[in-house]
């Protein structure tokens, strides 16, 4: 006699609407430092940039120096780590978000226009693609740093200047599939132009993907930021950037840890927060995204 | 290949799979794929201007409001993520210029004329909430909004159920006769042809290889081949073992024999088909067809 096991009816659909529901952990925590970045002038205890030499690598305050004026103990000039972590969420949401609302823009717009119009104009904005992807960024924001100087500007162009191509890649894919659906052909035979295709028929279809390119891509960002200043190229001092702050407690990390522990923490937080949210929207508007 | 089309007359375009008759239905509207195919001469005109002379930006213009198409699938027909009072706008803002209340309110008389019930309703849906007939429906309310002079509708029954089929026929015949536009139907089901065109064009190959009235067509077909669709149609109470079919395959169409398309599949083959390909002939009056056995004596 054989047995025959039948899957218990119950139990994936569980399963499935447990990864359905909200992420409240990384939304609350993108929530948290958003709130911390925008209102950073008003909740942080000192002035980030406040140097007072007499008090430096003092301990967060549950150690045995530590004092309550300085929460989360201060660096090697005496400033504030807590203010600074709270100004550097500034810096690296900001470049996180506006680098990749740039590169998504200008990458989305590219994948659009190769793949509406295929054939020559398509093989030569991939070609340029693979050429973008196939170059480091740390190594082009190097040189920027080196040749026109450190700035949060550059930092964004650096990356922006890279990260477009995944962006053009994952969409012309998209947008060749679609092509193929009789609803682009009926638009154009309807009349419509190129514009009208690519804005109102293709990129809408694209949206989702877009949705989760974006948020996968945000903690990237800010790692490659955080990569950045650490080196030095990023955001030049004294400017508060988590990457700079870890670098800054490189060398006393043995007698005072919590100069570079709390903002690779706060980084910690941000990028696991944003990768999860990505992860769960790609499960839930685009499933065949697997591969990103 | 050359066919005329009077007003509210309608063509039937029929052949196998490959023969071409999409691609004549694209070159039509110019929007045949790049770099597959190209158009390389003829002329394609619609109320005596030459479509083919005419700029991009002046064809855009064209497409839709005179020239409309019905295409075969109707699951992909609709952009999945606009409503359907979204989509319906969109080209009556294009040709009318309506906008707010009163696009809103034309597109819903719209979808009426294509009889779906509680069209004001139906603006709200979503194209996956409507079925395939439903959806086919639709696809003819925006292609009507023109009003096209010219409606091709390639293969717009061949997804759809056989009782939806014959409705969404009907349907097509009553807007032709409110509107008065020409039709080019592609097909590969004789019957449908039959029930609904006034002539047909028999393609093979990429060429026109009969042409006549259908009732003529049908009783007495004159290309080897059209006798060859006609007998393979399958007959209820016809004591068969199998089904009739044509031997052979089509011919690959980029290494086209030197003579005629069809000889190495062609029953009454003579030595001439080989050679060179048949003129188009008349077999009768308005019933023309390409075959040596038709050509005159010479």
């Amino acid at each position: 006699m054989s047995v025959i096991a039948v899957p218990e009816i119950g139990a994936p659909v569980e399963a499935r609407a447990q990864s359905r529901r909200l992420p409240v952990i990384s939304l609350g925590i993108i929530a948290t430092f958003v709130l911390v970045a925008i209102l950073a002038p008003l909740i942080s205890p000192a002035d980030p940039y406040e140097q007072a030499l007499r008090l430096r690598h003092r301990p967060p305050v549950w150690e045995e120096r530590g004092s309550w004026s300085y929460p989360l103990g201060t660096d090697r000039l005496g400033r504030d780590l807590l203010s600074r972590i709270i100004h550097g969420a500034r810096v690296s949401l900001a470049a996180g978000v506006l680098t990749v609302l740039v590169a998504s823009a200008f990458g989305a717009a590219v994948g659009l226009v190769a793949g509406y119009y295929g054939g020559r104009v398509d093989a030569t904005l991939m070609r340029v693609t693979d050429a973008t992807l196939s170059f480091p960024v740390i190594l082009l924001a190097l040189i920027l740093a080196v040749t026109v100087g450190p700035s949060f500007g550059n930092v964004v162009i650096a990356i922006a200047v890279i990260l477009w191509a995944r962006y053009a890649r994952v969409i012309r894919g998209q947008v060749l599939t679609l092509m193929q659906l009789d609803f682009i052909a009926q638009a154009r035979i309807a009349g419509a132009g190129a514009w009208r295709v690519i804005t109102r028929h293709l990129l809408p279809n694209t949206l989702n993907t877009l949705v989760v390119l974006v948020t996968l891509q945000i903690g990237y960002v800010i790692i490659v930021e955080a990569s950045l200043s650490f080196l030095g190229a990023g955001i030049p001092p004294p400017t508060p950037a988590w990457g700079g702050m870890i670098a800054e407690g490189r060398d006393v990390v043995t007698s005072a840890w919590w100069v570079s522990f709390f903002p690779g923490l706060a980084i910690l937080l941000v990028v696991l927060a944003f990768n999860l949210l990505g992860d769960w929207l790609r499960d839930t508007l685009d499933p065949r995204l697997r591969q990103l | 290949m050359s066919f005329a089309l009077g007003e509210a007359e309608t063509l039937g375009l029929v052949g196998e799979s490959g023969s071409g008759k999409s691609m004549t239905c694209l070159s039509v509207v110019r929007l045949v794929p790049r770099p597959a195919a190209r158009i390389v001469g003829g002329v394609v005109r619609l109320d005596g201007e030459d479509l083919l002379t005419k700029s991009e930006r002046e064809m855009q213009r064209i497409r839709g409001r005179k020239v409309a198409m019905i295409l075969q699938d109707p699951m992909s027909s609709l952009n999945p993520v606009f409503s359907i009072g979204m989509q319906m706008r969109e080209p009556l803002t294009m040709y009318h210029g309506l906008r707010g209340a009163a696009a809103v309110s034309r597109a819903a008389e719209l979808l009426g004329s294509v009889r779906i019930p509680s069209p004001a309703t139906r603006l709200r849906a979503f194209p996956h909430q409507l079925s395939g007939g439903m959806r086919q429906r639709v696809v003819g309310a925006m292609a009507i909004a023109g009003p096209p002079r010219l409606l091709i509708a390639d293969e717009p029954t061949t997804s759809l159920d056989l009782t939806i089929q014959a409705q969404y026929l009907g349907l097509l015949k009553d807007l032709q006769a409110q509107h008065r536009f020409a039709m080019i139907f592609v097909t590969h089901n004789l019957g449908i042809v039959a029930r609904t065109c006034d002539r047909v064009a028999v393609m093979y190959a990429g060429r026109i290889v009969e042409l006549g009235p259908v009732r003529r067509l049908f009783t007495t077909p004159a290309h080897p081949y059209t006798r060859a669709l006609l007998a393979s149609i399958p007959r209820f109470g016809a004591r068969r073992e199998t089904l009739t079919a044509i031997a052979g395959q089509p011919p690959d169409l980029a290494r086209l024999p030197a003579g005629c398309a069809f000889a190495p599949r062609c029953p009454d083959v003579m030595d001439r088909c080989r050679a060179e390909a048949p003129p188009e002939t008349m077999a009768a009056a308005g019933h023309s067809t390409r075959c040596w056995l038709h050509a005159p004596a010479a």
